[in-house]
């Protein structure tokens, strides 16, 4: 979890209007950065992992696709509270939290892939 | 021994290491060239019968012929590049260098879906080019979930759509035997399989509302029509109902691709058949973790990739299904 990629630095792609970062280049982040602000779910052997992810309001969280096949990061509500573009391998998407509640998502590719975020 | 180390001692010169695996891929092709044994088997009648590819030359092409041929490719994932198959381009060509070669010229292709592996138009392109080579020149395509990612099918439609319906479906007749080539890849939910949708249906069922009892039917689709492994995904939500629709033809055979290796099922009057992938294998059923590609050993490659050759003889049941691996 201590990966020090900060996603303050990536460039920013808004989705639906909302925070969320499409991330496309890795730089190196400032030194320092506390694990809880910036969380990282790992997309690995078709499931993401952890399955459920507990965080507080106004964190970002940082998907990584870590399989040789391209999955996506897609909210399953209506209307969609986050979509990724599709992950290929190594390929980052992120997304800031800002409303307390229990977000499921699902990868649209692979759809039995499903995992929830929940933000207190 | 791992398998790669094997194959880098039998190798004579390393060219280019790109994957940092010890082949390169002059000598990943010419691997692929000493491929060991596969099989290819034939449905007819509702019967499989699987023959040793040893045995494809032995075989009366007279068997194999029929009024009508035509071949299946399916899931060339254009554009993946990684350690179960870094050279996707050139077992597609090993695969159109096979259907040349049949004793029997198909009369057209189908491709069931997955051309490309990232939607890039790049990668369309160079699979319309390879396919240029083949004898048979037409292409009927079915979009794989992989052709549609980031645009909801919009590229898709564009390059393969002309004259479809929807999402991009559409039927066709060729020699009295009637071809629906269908799409169950858009709009997936959360924890759900493949999905046809309500227009789908509908326009399935008014499709083959005029067609004779006799009418030979042929469903194409890219994720198989029947329960293969729901755990995996591999099947479609509201196949039953499509299947509902065609109940009352003698001779219904479904090909479908997206498992990237061959089962073939009789249930009733519908032979299923799923095809192997040009690209790279997944796992059986349940024999991994998660159904993500198959690492092999590159000589053992080419017998797990494959094509389809069906043909279809006039007053028999079924179509006769041949698949062959691309040794």
């Amino acid at each position: 979890m201590r990966r020090s990629v900060s996603v303050a630095v990536l460039i920013a792609v808004a989705v639906l209007g909302v925070g969320a970062w499409s991330v496309g280049a890795k730089s190196p982040g400032p030194a320092g950065q506390q694990k809880a602000d910036a969380p990282e779910v790992k997309i690995d052997n078709f499931s993401f992992g952890p399955s459920t992810l507990t965080v507080s309001v106004g964190t970002i969280v940082t998907w990584t696709n870590r399989d040789d096949i391209p999955h996506t990061v897609v909210s399953s509500d209506d209307p969609k509270v986050f979509k990724s573009k599709v992950l290929d391998t190594d390929e980052k998407f992120s997304f800031k939290f800002e409303k307390a509640g229990t977000y499921p998502y699902f990868c649209s590719i692979h759809p039995k892939m499903t995992a929830k975020v929940i933000v207190q | 021994m791992s398998p790669t180390d094997k194959f880098k001692e039998a190798q004579d010169k390393l060219l280019h290491d790109h994957n940092h695996d010890g082949i390169d891929r002059r000598g990943f092709l010419k691997c692929m060239a000493w491929a060991g044994t596969g099989a290819f088997c034939v449905i007819r009648g509702g019967v499989l019968r699987s023959y040793s590819m040893s045995r494809l030359a032995e075989m009366d092409p007279k068997e194999m012929a029929g009024e009508l041929s035509f071949a299946q490719i399916s899931d060339s994932h254009m554009g993946f590049n990684k350690a179960a198959n870094p050279d996707v381009a050139g077992t597609l060509k090993v695969a159109v260098d096979k259907i040349n070669g049949l004793a029997v010229t198909p009369e057209f292709l189908l491709h069931t879906g997955d051309i490309s592996h990232l939607s890039k138009p790049e990668e369309f392109d160079t699979v319309e080019q390879i396919l240029k080579s083949a004898k048979p020149q037409d292409v009927f395509y079915v979009p794989g979930e992989h052709d549609v990612l980031n645009d909801d099918g919009k590229q898709f439609l564009d390059r393969y759509g002309k004259g479809s319906k929807g999402a991009g479906w559409y039927s066709f007749d060729k020699k009295g035997v009637h071809f629906i080539g269908l799409v169950n890849v858009m709009n997936l939910k959360a924890g759900g399989l493949g999905t046809l949708g309500h227009d789908q249906l509908e326009w399935l069922e008014d499709d083959v509302k005029h067609l004779k009892q006799s009418t030979p039917i042929v469903v194409f689709a890219h994720i198989p029509l029947w329960s293969v492994y729901p755990e995996w995904g591999w099947g479609t939500e509201d196949s039953a109902q499509a299947l509902s629709y065609l109940k009352k033809f003698g001779s219904v055979t479904v090909l479908n691709g997206h498992i990237h290796q061959t089962m073939q099922k009789v249930e009733g009057n519908v032979t299923f058949h799923t095809a192997a992938s040009t690209a790279f294998p997944q796992p059986q059923p349940g024999k991994a973790d998660s159904p993500g590609p198959m690492k092999v050993p590159a000589e053992q490659l080419k017998s797990v990739l494959g094509i389809t050759d069906v043909s279809f003889v006039r007053g028999k049941q079924a179509l006769g299904v041949v698949d062959s691996t691309l040794e």
